[in-house]
């Protein structure tokens, strides 16, 4: 049997290459993911747990659970500690810390880098004057105010060399600096494209905690002392906001968290992976029907000489799973070689990824091997089935046994019962797990259908094929022929148009919904932050609110409290101006009165909690005091404006450190390019900070759901490429089986033009189909799936993205005509002689 | 040169021929492996005359109607229909030629199983984008009997229909020449003798020429003229045959094979 099933893939090399194509593209993508994943994951690991070579133990601040504790940030940590950590017993030396945020400015201006990634640290020199984290490679290390180093990768992307000046910031105000040294480092964030800045300790505090003091104090193990024996020791000095943590737990929880993210990318990945392997399904289906009709002689020949069902099934399988192992083993080759070739991309790109060495971790040679042959296993199952029900009579006449009608009409009415549950559970979802439930019964409710749903919606298209004369015909007759094969070839087509489509129409909805959010919320002309989305010094708001030209301003400025044993952030606004900035509906109260202890609180927060107009919380403010705050007003929140809001002033005695997160802006002359730059010049032309007007909020929205569209376009890109194989596949077979016709219709006078045109016709029409049928249920989901988004977003309505259904429709046409190339160059290409000889 | 009321030529032998081959030949393959299929072949078939090619099986009588059909290339000699000449044709030229002026019957039929009757009649000229002539159209199907069964799918039909519906489908066209290739190598005898005899009216009646290639005597016994060939040459030809003639030569020519 083995050898038999052996010869048959040999002897239908040709036919089986498009089903080998689809399963190896496949486990490629399924290969490449986790060979990607795993390699990133491993260079970043290796790259963090470098930066804790010198760590055993570090003290951090520690903020207390439960009631007792202040709800705001513990406090840094002191000098006293620091030298009190350095006598511990086993301690051979301590470094202190202080990090944050510090944005780099390049020659031209521009913010260098990622926002999120450019750090700013101190430069602690410890025994012998030299800190031993940041080896210097030219110059010296900063010593005094308005002195800085570089690390080495930033200084050489911006062109910086020592003695330069250079333009940074940390919070809001800009601050040239002399680059006094250069600097290596492993440092993980630089590893991974960000920056860092080097300040001298006291300048670093002043900058990211207060004078004197450490956000984090490192403590190197003495010879012979363990890290838990040290932890021990340092446990006993600490006070109650600290905590110390072994180097070793660091780097272990550094670990888990990459690891976390890693996983979420693979799962993502291989989501999408899961999507092209199914498409892949009904190609592998199609070929196997194909070739067991093919060999329906052949196969009763066996069982009339004495073969049995079963034996006949497992020739067909055996089939199946020497085509799987072929195209897994090529899948798993070509997925490293994808694997590899991504980090080579993203190094290009600019998103630096640590050094490495490849992982092919042995989840991915063994998923793939299992994923390939399982997949093209169970594909050709239902064939192999089939072909054992061939009776061995059929070996002596040519009647070709024809699926009945009947298993059409079981087909038809399980198509129609799932269809009919999946729509039904789409429009009563209250949550995504229904819905998606619902999609999913839906999608393989039409995908049952289809078979169906082809001949009228085929015969829809027949005016226009009209215009094509004989050929148009003779192609929208062909492609309804063989419903079932039509079917899972337009099916696999649009599995992936149906997701491309759905995903568009959120996107454009939400993205619409956004915009009318930003526009009706707020009425302030500008909002400052910066482009690290970390907070502003106050004096941002002091400079803008001073300028001329502003006519009103405020901050949204954070912090955190207790309310009712809850932690909460209160928001602190400007209550005078505040009216003028936004324009927030309020279903009781209002801002008026808005100080003292009155807070407007959104109406979400106040319905979860129970609070009403008057309702007194009972608070604990950052700093520890309790007060009692009165709830004067419950406004309609959105995702731009929310949360507890108070008037500053009732925040400011309680606030050690003012921090806001950014500043709305209201000017005389409105929102002019002019305007927009005066408030820049004003805020010392600084790189790091955005001043963006309605537009720019959301156009920046806008601008990341497209980006995350794109992504997603890119991988289910590949499902449709699989797809493409699967109209060639079905294309080149019905031109291998109407050779005979095709002979013919030369014979009697079609020219290749028209034979050509054929087969393109019939290839555009099966791909049009699939295309129509695919936005179709991809705008029916994605209303369906904005009814959901819409509870959580009050301004969300559907928009329809028409301009991009037409070019998805244009997409699927070009489908039909990009895979009709071969198999029309095949079909005119036909002798004609044989094939009109061949019985 | 009587006229029906169809305007239609009717039984009158003329001398103008409607194809002819001069010096044919036919070469497959290269050097050791090749073989001659076509040997010199020079052969005339006049119009409204109904001629069958006969010869054992590799005698080259396929090869010749294929040659003559435009549907295979020549590698040496001329082969005209009418006044044109194929070997000078390109393939865009020689499809059109196939499409206006021949008509093919195939043993196997070879109807396309989407179409119906009708549609299957009117396929040259829907492929040529000619509506087709209505009073010709009814005559055809008329006189192959096949009015009530327009609307039916080949797989609907016997296979003495189907080869009717063939037989309505290379007449449709008017064409110059009909080539017919063992046309009834799939029927029964009955189905094969309504075949033929619709050929023969076809040209007694309506003036059509047809060529026909077949290695049964009795097929070949309704035609007007019987070609024989043997090693890709002309060997004989017989007018007005009778089966028990044809075979009679036939039987000549195995005994001959036999002793040389």
């Amino acid at each position: 049997m083995f050898r038999t099933a052996l010869r048959n893939v040999l002897a239908h090399k040709a036919r089986l290459l498009m089903t080998v194509l689809a399963v190896m593209l496949g486990v490629a993508f399924v290969s490449g993911t986790l060979v990607f994943t795993s390699t990133i994951s491993d260079a970043y690991q290796k790259s963090s747990q470098k930066g804790f070579t010198g760590v055993d133990v570090a003290i951090q601040p520690h903020r207390e659970d439960g009631d007792k504790g202040k709800p705001g940030a513990a406090p840094d940590l002191g000098q006293g500690l620091l030298d009190r950590a350095a006598k511990v017993p086993g301690a051979a030396s301590v470094t202190g810390s202080v990090n944050g945020f510090a944005a780099i400015s390049d020659k031209k201006g521009k913010l260098l880098g990622e926002g999120f990634a450019s750090s700013g640290a101190n430069y602690y020199p410890g025994t012998g004057g030299k800190d031993p984290r940041y080896p210097m490679k030219s110059g010296r290390a900063p010593q005094a105010k308005g002195e800085i180093a570089l690390d080495a990768t930033t200084a050489d992307r911006a062109g910086y060399k020592v003695g330069d000046t250079v333009r940074v910031s940390v919070n809001g105000p800009v601050l040239p600096q002399k680059v006094t040294g250069i600097f290596t480092t492993d440092d993980g964030n630089v590893a991974a494209g960000g920056s860092l800045a080097l300040f001298d300790t006291p300048t670093a505090q002043k900058l990211y905690a207060k004078p004197g003091r450490f956000s984090e104090i490192d403590v190197k193990a003495a010879p012979g002392t363990s890290q838990t024996a040290l932890k021990t020791e340092l446990d006993k000095i600490l006070p109650r906001d600290a905590e110390a943590t072994t180097g070793k737990k660091l780097a272990d929880d550094q670990a888990k968290i990459i690891a976390t993210g890693m996983n979420g990318m693979k799962d993502g990945l291989l989501i999408f992976a899961g999507i092209s392997l199914f498409v892949g399904i009904f190609i592998i289906a199609n070929t196997f029907t194909m070739l067991v009709s093919q060999r329906t002689k052949e196969l009763a020949l066996m069982r009339a000489v004495g073969a049995s069902r079963r034996q006949v099934t497992r020739s067909v399988l055996i089939e199946a799973f020497v085509v799987g192992a072929v195209a897994a083993v090529a899948g798993l080759v070509a997925g490293i070689g994808i694997g590899s070739g991504l980090r080579a991309l993203m190094n290009g790109t600019g998103a630096t990824v640590p050094d490495g060495p490849l992982v092919i971790p042995p989840s991915a040679i063994i998923s793939s091997l299992v994923v390939g042959i399982v997949v093209t296993m169970l594909a050709a199952w239902l064939p192999g089935r089939r072909a054992a029900k061939i009776p061995p009579v059929a070996a002596m006449n040519s009647v070709h046994a024809v699926a009945t009608t009947r298993s059409l009409v079981v087909r038809n009415s399980i198509g129609a019962v799932l269809a009919a549950a999946g729509v039904a559970l789409v429009l009563v979802s209250k949550t995504q797990s229904i819905l998606g439930m619902g999609a999913a019964l839906l999608l393989v409710g039409v995908f049952v259908l289809t078979p169906l749903l082809s001949r009228p919606l085929i015969a829809a298209a027949a005016p226009v094929l009209r215009v094509f004369g004989i050929s148009g015909k003779l192609a929208r007759q062909n492609a309804v022929r063989n419903p079932r094969r039509t079917a899972a070839t337009a099916s696999a087509l649009m599995i992936g148009l149906t997701l491309i489509t759905g995903l568009t129409v959120i996107a454009g909805s939400v993205s619409k919904a956004i915009d009318k959010m930003a526009t009706e919320a707020i009425k302030a002309d500008y909002i400052v932050s910066m482009a690290s989305r970390t907070p502003l010094s106050p004096d941002v708001e002091k400079k803008l609110s001073a300028l001329d030209g502003v006519t009103a301003s405020s901050p949204l400025r954070q912090s955190p409290s207790r309310i009712d044993g809850d932690f909460q952030q209160l928001v602190g606004v400007n209550s005078k101006t505040i009216t003028d900035l936004t324009k927030l509906d309020f279903t009781k109260g209002s801002f008026a009165g808005l100080s003292g202890n009155k807070v407007v609180v959104d109406d979400k927060t106040a319905r979860s909690y129970g609070w009403k107009l008057g309702s007194t919380l009972d608070t604990t403010f950052e700093d520890g005091k309790r007060g009692k705050l009165t709830v004067s007003g419950v406004y309609v929140g959105n995702d731009l404006m929310r949360g507890i809001m108070v008037d500053t002033r009732t925040l400011a005695p309680h606030q050690s450190e003012i921090t806001d997160q950014q500043v709305m802006v209201k000017t005389k002359a409105g929102v002019s390019e002019a305007s927009k730059e005066s408030l820049h010049k004003a805020l010392g032309d600084n790189p790091a900070i955005l001043v963006q007007d309605k537009k720019d909020i959301s156009e920046s929205i806008a601008g990341a759901i497209n980006l995350m569209l794109n992504m997603l376009y890119g991988l289910l890109a590949m499902a449709v490429i699989v797809a493409v194989l699967g109209v060639v596949n079905t294309l080149a077979m019905s031109v291998f089986e109407r050779s005979q016709e095709i002979g013919m219709l030369r014979a009697i006078g079609l020219d290749r033009k028209g034979i050509k045109r054929m087969v393109r016709l019939e290839s555009l029409v099966i791909s049009l189909f699939g295309g129509v049928l695919g936005i179709g249920l991809g705008v029916f989901l994605g209303w369906a799936a904005g009814e959901l988004i819409r509870n959580a977003m009050a301004t969300y309505e559907l928009v329809l993205p028409w301009g991009r259904m037409g070019i998805f429709l244009l997409l699927a046409a070009a489908v039909g005509v990009l895979a009709a190339l071969w198999p029309a160059r095949r079909a005119a290409r036909l002798n004609m002689l044989s094939a009109i000889k061949a019985e | 040169m009587t006229t029906t009321p169809f305007g239609v030529q009717t039984a009158v032998r003329t001398t103008a021929v409607a194809a002819r081959a001069t010096d044919l030949t036919k070469v497959y393959g290269q050097g050791e492996t090749q073989v001659v299929a076509l040997d010199a072949v020079s052969v005339e078939f006049r119009q409204a005359e109904f001629t069958a090619i006969m010869g054992p099986s590799g005698s080259g009588k396929s090869t010749l109607m294929h040659c003559m059909a435009g549907l295979d290339s020549v590698s040496g000699g001329s082969a005209r229909i009418g006044d044109t000449e194929l070997t000078s044709l390109n393939d865009k030229k020689l499809t059109r030629l196939r499409r206006d002026k021949i008509g093919f019957i195939f043993q196997a039929f070879n109807l396309l199983p989407t179409l119906n009757a009708l549609e299957n009649i009117t396929l040259p000229m829907d492929i040529a984008g000619r509506k087709p002539d209505k009073q010709w159209l009814d005559m055809v199907v008329d006189t192959v009997g096949l009015s009530g069964r327009l609307k039916h799918r080949p797989n609907q039909l016997s296979g003495g229909q189907q080869q009717r519906v063939a037989v309505a489908r290379a007449l449709a066209g008017r064409p110059e020449i009909m080539f017919a290739d063992e046309p009834t190598g799939n029927l029964d005898s009955r189905s094969g003798a309504e075949v033929l005899g619709f050929l023969r009216n076809s040209v007694r009646e309506l003036g059509q020429t047809v060529v026909m290639v077949t290695h049964d005597p009795v097929a070949a016994s309704y035609a007007d003229r019987v070609v024989f060939l043997a090693d890709g040459r002309i060997v004989d030809e017989l007018r007005e045959p009778t089966a028990d003639a044809v075979l009679d030569r036939m039987k000549r020519f195995d005994a001959k094979g036999r002793t040389s």
